[in-house]
């Protein structure tokens, strides 16, 4: 069921634990109402779906969310999401990760989670910062960029995402913005569709830190950035869906497995 | 008419597990822990568990978790270098109150140390390893019907108390082979995982029974200090919540404590031992006695929450104590803290790998009760 009005959004999330701890400006919050979007068009009963979040900015999503929720540590969400999906397959199962969650600290369990094609929904609230912690260099921070941990800027060459989970083998990849709402949850309710590993880029903006630091902290311009940097183009950074190629997707191998064997299927 | 087989220390540990219904597996491959993870790898699939070969053992760990609160019964096996990494996880699943168990079997350290030889060098790594206080409860087997045994028992307190159950076997153990009676079927207790009753008044997920997610009850999870619901809480709740983690295992010390007591009525010494370390001073204490010392033995099962009681209600008579350990002493100091001056204590170490000797036990009792006569 598509959903428009906030009575609509409001039934997927724990009202009395708003607001978020997110700065003013931050575009996290897009990246929440579009997964609410993409679960409603879906119909995914709540109790049917599971939420695990690692440790940043990304990971307080959890906690505003209704649906079955857990913050994990850092770096490790798609280790625990992993053993919740093998146990509960039925289970509609999203993890939400930051760039230094997801490809700095959880880098190994990105590739093998990608390799290993779970039905998980993996998406990245990609800030190219660490915020929680005050703005350090992440994986992802372009070069020059400054932070705390590069304020004579970056000399790091950064992680390309949707590069890195091609080659680790995943199933759907796609990269979206927080600037394109409607590609967004578009996208996300593909990904949530999707049976196998699914993961899902998405640019969101951070005017506490990134912004700061780097002589543009106003919300609005910074948003603007992101469609500016994505646009068609030869030198822009390309958006949309990359693969989306299913193939024999590992809980489903492992439910074969086990009938196979007389095991029944199910633990 | 009960089975008897040749059994080797990981087989009973797997067999242990299985037996005590774990359905969730994950592990990395390490030596002298990897036969239970291969058993596990062939017994599960076909018994409609879950096993899983995890791209590290802080991976194993998470998984392990998760899969506990998908509602499976779920443990790892590890050694040193392993259980190093998942240290994080294990302070995840005591503040979380996730059952789990994870056995350490250990080997001789630090770092790869010598691949592979028996150690017992990780027992405070297993008592406080992680970061900040929590609850532990940590055990340990002496023979391989024992390890069935622990296993059993690791699962069930697991379940009770809600917390990581640490099992600590070593290189000799996990790799020896005894001829044992295996447990039959209903012979030793097994306390199933809780699932939520159906209907009824939703129940807090902290503070009481285990409830597994994704069955009509929606609340969080989370690693920060939290409320009864999972929901993040700051100072004085923080301070409720620790007290409470601690104190469920703490205030139950006499009830975790597993241990068995030999001629210690009239005991003038005794020797205080764990794991595999309690063979050679069974003979060791047998000989002494046959030689005429008044010599007791306490073997313990369980190593945390430390029995100190069973220090304090040692006989009167009791003046020598001595801790063999395959290391530079470690669970000594405990036993030195808990016998509080009424009783000399000592540590006999042994750290070249190999296992000590009943003669180096015997020898050391028997040379200190002289000097002291």
């Amino acid at each position: 069921m598509l959903i428009h009005t906030a009575a609509e959004y409001d039934r997927y999330l724990r009202t009395d634990k708003l607001p978020t701890v997110w700065c003013p400006g931050c575009g996290n919050g897009i990246i929440v109402k579009a997964f609410i979007r993409a679960v409603a068009a879906l119909n995914l009963p709540q109790d049917q779906v599971v939420v695990v979040g690692g440790i940043g900015c990304s990971g307080r999503t959890p906690f505003v969310l209704d649906f079955n929720t857990i913050h994990t540590t850092h770096g490790r969400a798609l280790a625990f999401a992993t053993g919740i999906k093998l146990v509960r397959p039925e289970l509609t199962v999203a993890v939400v990760m930051g760039d230094g969650d997801s490809v700095a600290i959880g880098g190994n369990h990105f590739i093998h989670a990608c390799r290993r094609n779970i039905d998980l929904t993996a998406i990245i609230f990609n800030n190219m910062i660490y915020g929680q912690t005050g703005g350090q260099l992440a994986p992802t921070t372009l070069p020059g960029r400054r932070t705390t941990t590069s304020v004579w800027g970056n000399i790091e060459p950064p992680f390309d995402i949707v590069s890195l989970a091609l080659g680790a083998g995943a199933g759907f990849v796609a990269r979206s913005t927080v600037f394109d709402f409607d590609e967004l949850s578009a996208i996300l309710e593909q990904a949530l569709a999707f049976k196998g590993f699914s993961v899902v880029e998405v640019l969101t903006t951070c005017p506490t830190y990134f912004g700061r630091y780097n002589s543009n902290d106003d919300p609005y311009d910074m948003l603007h950035g992101l469609k500016e940097r994505t646009d068609p183009g030869e030198e822009k950074l390309p958006v949309g869906i990359f693969r989306n190629e299913p193939r024999p997707e590992y809980t489903e191998l492992y439910r074969q497995l086990t009938q196979k064997l007389g095991g029944g299927g199910q633990p | 008419m009960k089975t008897q087989q040749l059994m080797q220390g990981n087989e009973a540990c797997a067999f242990g597990a299985l037996y005590a219904g774990c359905n969730f597996y994950a592990g990395y491959p390490i030596t002298p822990s990897s036969e239970i993870m291969e058993i596990m790898a062939r017994e599960l699939p076909r018994r409609g568990g879950i096993f899983l070969q995890a791209e590290d053992e802080i991976a194993s760990i998470s998984a392990v978790i998760g899969a506990a609160w998908a509602g499976a019964k779920a443990m790892t096996a590890t050694s040193g270098p392993g259980f190093s990494l998942m240290q994080e996880g294990i302070g995840y699943a005591a503040i979380t109150e996730t059952p789990c168990v994870i056995v350490d079997s250990q080997r001789w350290g630090p770092s790869t140390g010598q691949p592979t030889k028996a150690a017992q060098g990780d027992v405070m790594q297993a008592v406080w390893g992680t970061h900040g206080d929590h609850p532990v409860i940590v055990l340990t087997a002496d023979h391989v019907r024992a390890v069935f045994e622990m296993t059993v028992e690791a699962f069930n307190l697991a379940e009770l108390y809600r917390v990581p159950v640490v099992l600590l076997l070593d290189e000799i153990l996990s790799h020896m082979r005894e001829n044992i009676f295996v447990p039959e079927p209903g012979e030793l207790e097994v306390i199933p995982r809780s699932r939520p009753a159906n209907g009824g008044k939703p129940v807090a997920p902290f503070g009481g029974p285990f409830i597994p997610i994704g069955y009509g009850v929606r609340f969080s999870v989370t690693g920060l200090a939290h409320d009864d619901w999972g929901f993040p809480v700051e100072g004085p709740p923080a301070e409720r919540l620790l007290r409470r983690l601690v104190e469920k295992v703490r205030s139950k010390v006499r009830e975790i404590a597993r241990y068995e007591a030999l001629y210690l009525d009239d005991a003038r010494a005794a020797v205080v031992c764990y794991g595999i370390v309690s063979r050679p001073a069974e003979s060791a204490v047998e000989a002494l006695r046959s030689a005429g010392f008044k010599v007791g033995l306490l073997t313990l099962k369980t190593l945390w929450p430390f029995p100190d009681f069973l220090f304090r209600e040692l006989p009167g008579t009791v003046e020598y104590i001595l801790v063999p350990e395959l290391n530079l002493g470690q669970l000594a100091r405990e036993v030195e803290r808990a016998v509080g001056g009424r009783a000399r204590v000592e540590h006999l170490g042994r750290v070249d790998g190999y296992l000590l000797t009943p003669d180096q036990i015997a020898g050391r009792v028997a040379e200190s009760l002289e000097r002291r006569a």
